[in-house]
C-alpha cells in the first residue's frame, strides 16, 4: 500500500445491510489516486458496460464519498463525492469542505462506497473499525440544523455511554442531506456543517434515492503514515506560508467578488444571465462583513478561512446563518435574481442550506423561473404567486416549493435544463434558450462575454462536468486553469483555493511524492494520469442516459443565452461569434486528444491503456458520423 | 510555588476560526503524527460555526493532581503545567471527573490520561495561532489568580454560552 492511504475502502450495501472492506490494487491508486480519479474508474469497472440504462436515481447508481491521498495533509479537509450524476448522466467529482474526510483516514478508511438502497431512512455511523446502519426516520424530512444538532448528539451520548470514563467525547462529522435530497431534487447537494455543500452534480437526490440521511464518524486513529514526514511537512509549510500571506483573501474570502465580478470584470450573472454587468455598491463587501464580523471560519488545518459565519439578529430575515455567502451564492443567490442587498441574499443562501440545495443549481432554476415570469410565459396561476426580480420573500416561497416538490416545485425540482423541456412542451414554446446550464448543469458564476474572467470560450462547452465553474477546459491544458489541473485536486482530493499561488502549485507535485513515495512529474501527470481520468468522464458523459444524451455537435456549446450581446456596462454590444466558440472547441478537441466530432481518439485511449473504453465508444462513433 | 516564570495559555473563544491547526502542531510535537484526538488541545464544534479550543486551564488548586490516587500527575515548577507520568497512569478517569471542565482525556491508543503540558514553555498551538493571525490563542505570564480556573469549563457549556449569544437560545439549547 503507497503512503498517504488509510488503506481500505468501506463498501455499504444498503438493500442488504451487508458492510465490508475492501483493498484497492496499489497500481490502480497510481493511477487514479483518489476522490474524482478513482471514483471515476470504480464507476466505469462497475456500471460502465451499462452505462446508459442506469438509472442515476435507481438503487444500481453507486454514491462514493472518497478521500485521497493528500487530504489532511493539504491545509483545508476535502472529501470527494460522486456516482452517476442526475444532473450530466455521466461522472461529476463534487467536493466538499469539512472535518468528515479527515476523521474518516483517521478511522482507517479512505472512502465509502454505497450500493443498493435502504429499506427505511439510514445513517451510517463509523467510530474507527465499528461501522453501523441506524434508523434515521425521526431526522427525515428535517433540515440542516435539526438533523445534524440532532444525531451529533445522539451519537455522543452513544460514545461516551459505550466508553465510559474516557472523557468528553468530540463531536463526530458529518454529511447529510435536507429535504430536497430526499425529495430526489436534482439541484440537491451533499452537505456538512449546515453550509458547505458538495454541490455539482446533484449528488443529495442520490444520495436521497438511497434513503440515506446522512454519514457520521469519528475516528480516533492518526492520518495514515507518509512516505517522507520531514518534507511533508516543509513543502505543507510552504503552502501554509504562501496563503497566509493573502491579506485581502483571507479577508474576504470570495465575499467581495459579488460586487466586482459584476462592476469590474462584466460577467456576473444578473436576473438570469440578461446581464453580467452591475454596479450596485449596497451588495459590496463591507455591506457583508456587518453581517459577517461574527468569526472567520475555516476547516482543517486551513490558512485562509475564505468562508466567514454570516448572521442575521435582526430584521425580517432575522435567524438566517450562513457562511459568508461565498461569491457564487452571492451571485445566484443575489444578483442573478435581481437581489442587490446583503441581507436578503444571506437570507436565501442559508435558507437552500437548511433545504439542502446546491445554491448554484437551484439559483439558477429560480432564475430560470423568474425570467419565465418576466415574459409571461409562467404566470401567477401557474405560481399561485407573482416573482419579481429581487424579491427575497417570493424566491423562498419558491425554495420551499421545490424542496417539498409542490405545484410548480414539482417540475422545477428536475433542474433547469429537464424544467426547461418539460416547460416548453406544457406551453408550446421553446424555453431552453432560457436555460443557463451546460449539459444538464448550471453554469457557474463565472460568464464569458466580457472576455475578462478566467474562463474561456471552449472552458463550459467541452468540460467534462458541463457547467461546473471549478473544473473548466483549457488551452493550454497544463494551463493553471486547466480541468487536468481541476481533477489533481479533486483526486488529491485538496482544496483548490491553496493553489492560485504559482508557487504552491510547484508544492504540490513535491507533497503528492513525499507523502506518497511516488515520483510523479508534471509531465506524466498532464499526459497520462490525469488524461484517463478525463477521457473515461468524457466517455460515460456522451454516453448518458437513461433520460438525457448529449450530442458533442450540439451540446458541446455555451448556454444560447451567452450568443446575445450585454446591453449594460462597459462591454455592452460585445458579441461572442458562434464561429469563434467553434474554433475553440475544435482547438481543445485537438490539443486533448479527440477527434473533430469530439470523441476520444482510438490510438489516444489505446495509449493510455483504455481499450474498453474505445470499445465502448465505437458505437458513439458510428452514430456520429 | 514561585509565581515568576509561569506561563498560561488566554483563549479567546470568539478569535477561534476552527482551522485545528493548534491540533496539527500539537499532535506533530507530541506524537511525531498528525493526530487530532490526540492532540492536546480540541476544537470542539457541537454547533457549526462555534469552535471552541478545549485546553488544561491550570487551575490555581490542580483538583485534577490531588484526585490522582497514583500520584501520577505533577506541577510543573518551570511552567504551572501538569505533568502525566505515563508509567504511573492507569487511565482510571479520577483526573477527568475531579476537572471542573472535564478536559482531560485517556489518548486514543495508550493507556494514560492526555492533558495539556505547555511544550515545556513555548506552547507550539499559541505559535500557529498567532501565525495565523487569529490570536485566539495567546501566551501570557501566569499570576496567582482564581479566575485562571474560571475556564476549566465543559465544551458543551462554553459552546451552550457562546451560542446563545450568536444565535440566539433556541439553538444553544439543542446541543
Amino acid at each position: 500500500m503507497p503512503k498517504g492511504y488509510a488503506g481500505k475502502i468501506l463498501e455499504i450495501d444498503l438493500s442488504s445491510e451487508n458492510i465490508k472492506e475492501i483493498k484497492i490494487d496499489k497500481d490502480i491508486l497510481r493511477q487514479y489516486i483518489g476522490g474524482r480519479g478513482l471514483a471515476t474508474k470504480i464507476l466505469w469497472d462497475r456500471l460502465g458496460n451499462r452505462w446508459e440504462e442506469i438509472d442515476p436515481l435507481g438503487p444500481e447508481n453507486l454514491l462514493l464519498m472518497l478521500t485521497g491521498p493528500l487530504t489532511g495533509f493539504v491545509p483545508g479537509g476535502r472529501i470527494c463525492i460522486s456516482g452517476k450524476s442526475p444532473q450530466s448522466n455521466g461522472i461529476v467529482g463534487s467536493t466538499v469542505g469539512g472535518e468528515f474526510p479527515i476523521d474518516l483516514k483517521c478511522a482507517g478508511y479512505d472512502g465509502i462506497i454505497f450500493t443498493g438502497t435502504a429499506e427505511k431512512p439510514t445513517y451510517l455511523f463509523i467510530k474507527d473499525s465499528d461501522v453501523e446502519l441506524k434508523d434515521a426516520s425521526h431526522v427525515w424530512g428535517k433540515g440542516a440544523k435539526e438533523t445534524l444538532l440532532t444525531l451529533v448528539r445522539e451519537a455522543r451520548r452513544e460514545l461516551e455511554n459505550r466508553y465510559r470514563g474516557r472523557g468528553i467525547w468530540r463531536e463526530p462529522s458529518a454529511l447529510y442531506i435536507g429535504p430536497a435530497g430526499e425529495n430526489l431534487c436534482r439541484t440537491a447537494a451533499v452537505v456538512s456543517k449546515w453550509v458547505h455543500a458538495a454541490g455539482y452534480g446533484g449528488y443529495g437526490a442520490v444520495m436521497g434515492s438511497k434513503n440515506l440521511k446522512a454519514v457520521l464518524v469519528k475516528g480516533t486513529g492518526p492520518l495514515p503514515e507518509v512516505h517522507d514526514m520531514e518534507e511533508t511537512l516543509k513543502f505543507i509549510n510552504e503552502i501554509v506560508e504562501i496563503n497566509l500571506g493573502k491579506d485581502m483573501f483571507r479577508r474576504w474570502g470570495t465575499g467581495s467578488a459579488g460586487y466586482t465580478v459584476g462592476a469590474e470584470l462584466s460577467s456576473e450573472p444578473v436576473m438570469n444571465w440578461q446581464e453580467e454587468w452591475h454596479n450596485e455598491e449596497s451588495f459590496g463587501v463591507d455591506k457583508f462583513e456587518l453581517f459577517w464580523i461574527k468569526r472567520f471560519w475555516g476547516d482543517f488545518g486551513c490558512p485562509i478561512t475564505c468562508l466567514k459565519l454570516s448572521v442575521i439578529n435582526s430584521g425580517p430575515f432575522k435567524g438566517a446563518i450562513t457562511d459568508n455567502p461565498d461569491y457564487e451564492n452571492q451571485a445566484y443567490l443575489g444578483t442573478n435574481l435581481g437581489v442587490f442587498n446583503a441581507d436578503a441574499n444571506i437570507y436565501l443562501t442559508a435558507l437552500a442550506d437548511e433545504l439542502g440545495f446546491c445554491g448554484i443549481q437551484v439559483g439558477n432554476v429560480l432564475a430560470f423561473t423568474a425570467e419565465l415570469y418576466q415574459r409571461g410565459i409562467l404566470t401567477k396561476e401557474d405560481l399561485g404567486f407573482e416573482l419579481k426580480w429581487g424579491d427575497a420573500k417570493a424566491f423562498a416561497t419558491l425554495l420551499r416549493m421545490i424542496a417539498r416538490r409542490e405545484g410548480i416545485g414539482d417540475i422545477l425540482a428536475e433542474g433547469t435544463y429537464r424544467a426547461a423541456l418539460k416547460i416548453s412542451e406544457m406551453k408550446g414554446v421553446d424555453v431552453t434558450k432560457y436555460a443557463i446550464t451546460v449539459k444538464g448543469v448550471a453554469v457557474g458564476a463565472h460568464g464569458i462575454r466580457s472576455g475578462k474572467d478566467y474562463p474561456h470560450y471552449a472552458s463550459y462547452p467541452c468540460s467534462v462536468q458541463g457547467g461546473d465553474h471549478t473544473s473548466v477546459a483549457y488551452v493550454p491544458i497544463d494551463h493553471g486553469n486547466s480541468e487536468l489541473r481541476a481533477i489533481l485536486y479533486d483526486s488529491g482530493v485538496v482544496c483548490w483555493f491553496n493553489f492560485f499561488d504559482v508557487k504552491a502549485q510547484e508544492a504540490l507535485w513535491n507533497l503528492l511524492n513525499a507523502v506518497t513515495g511516488w515520483e510523479i512529474t508534471p509531465e506524466e501527470w498532464f499526459s497520462t494520469i490525469s488524461r484517463r481520468i478525463l477521457n473515461i468522464q468524457r466517455t460515460v458523459l456522451l454516453l448518458g442516459g437513461p433520460d438525457l444524451k448529449w450530442n458533442p455537435k450540439i451540446h458541446d456549446d455555451i448556454p444560447p443565452r451567452w450568443y446575445e450581446p450585454l446591453t449594460r456596462g462597459p462591454y455592452a454590444g460585445k458579441i461572442v461569434e458562434k464561429a469563434k466558440i467553434q474554433e475553440s472547441i475544435k482547438e481543445y478537441y485537438k490539443a486533448i486528444g479527440w477527434d473533430e466530432n469530439g470523441i476520444p481518439l482510438s490510438e489516444e485511449l489505446k495509449r493510455l491503456g483504455l481499450e474498453d473504453v474505445d470499445k465502448k465508444l465505437e458505437q458513439i462513433r458510428q452514430s456520429t458520423k | 510555588m514561585s509565581s515568576s516564570g509561569l506561563i498560561w495559555i488566554y483563549r479567546n473563544y470568539l478569535n477561534c476560526s476552527g482551522c485545528r491547526r493548534c491540533e496539527i502542531v500539537c499532535s506533530l510535537s507530541h506524537e511525531g503524527k498528525i493526530w487530532p484526538e490526540a492532540s492536546r488541545i480540541r476544537i470542539f464544534m457541537l454547533i457549526p460555526g462555534i469552535e471552541i479550543p478545549h485546553l488544561c486551564a491550570q487551575c490555581h488548586d490542580y483538583p485534577c493532581v490531588s484526585a490522582c490516587p497514583v500520584e501520577a500527575l505533577s506541577i510543573s515548577k518551570e511552567t504551572g503545567a501538569v505533568l502525566v507520568d505515563k508509567e504511573k497512569c492507569t487511565a482510571c478517569g479520577r483526573c477527568i471527573e475531579a476537572c471542573p471542565g472535564n478536559i482531560p482525556f485517556i489518548h486514543p491508543s495508550d493507556n494514560y490520561a492526555v492533558i495539556c503540558d505547555l511544550c515545556g514553555g513555548d506552547p507550539e498551538c499559541v505559535k500557529a495561532c498567532k501565525e495565523g493571525g487569529w490570536n485566539a490563542l495567546q501566551l501570557v505570564k501566569r499570576e496567582s489568580d482564581y479566575n485562571f480556573k474560571l475556564y476549566a469549563k465543559t465544551p458543551d457549556r462554553i459552546t451552550k454560552e457562546l451560542a446563545a449569544r450568536i444565535y440566539g437560545e433556541e439553538i444553544a439549547e439543542a446541543i
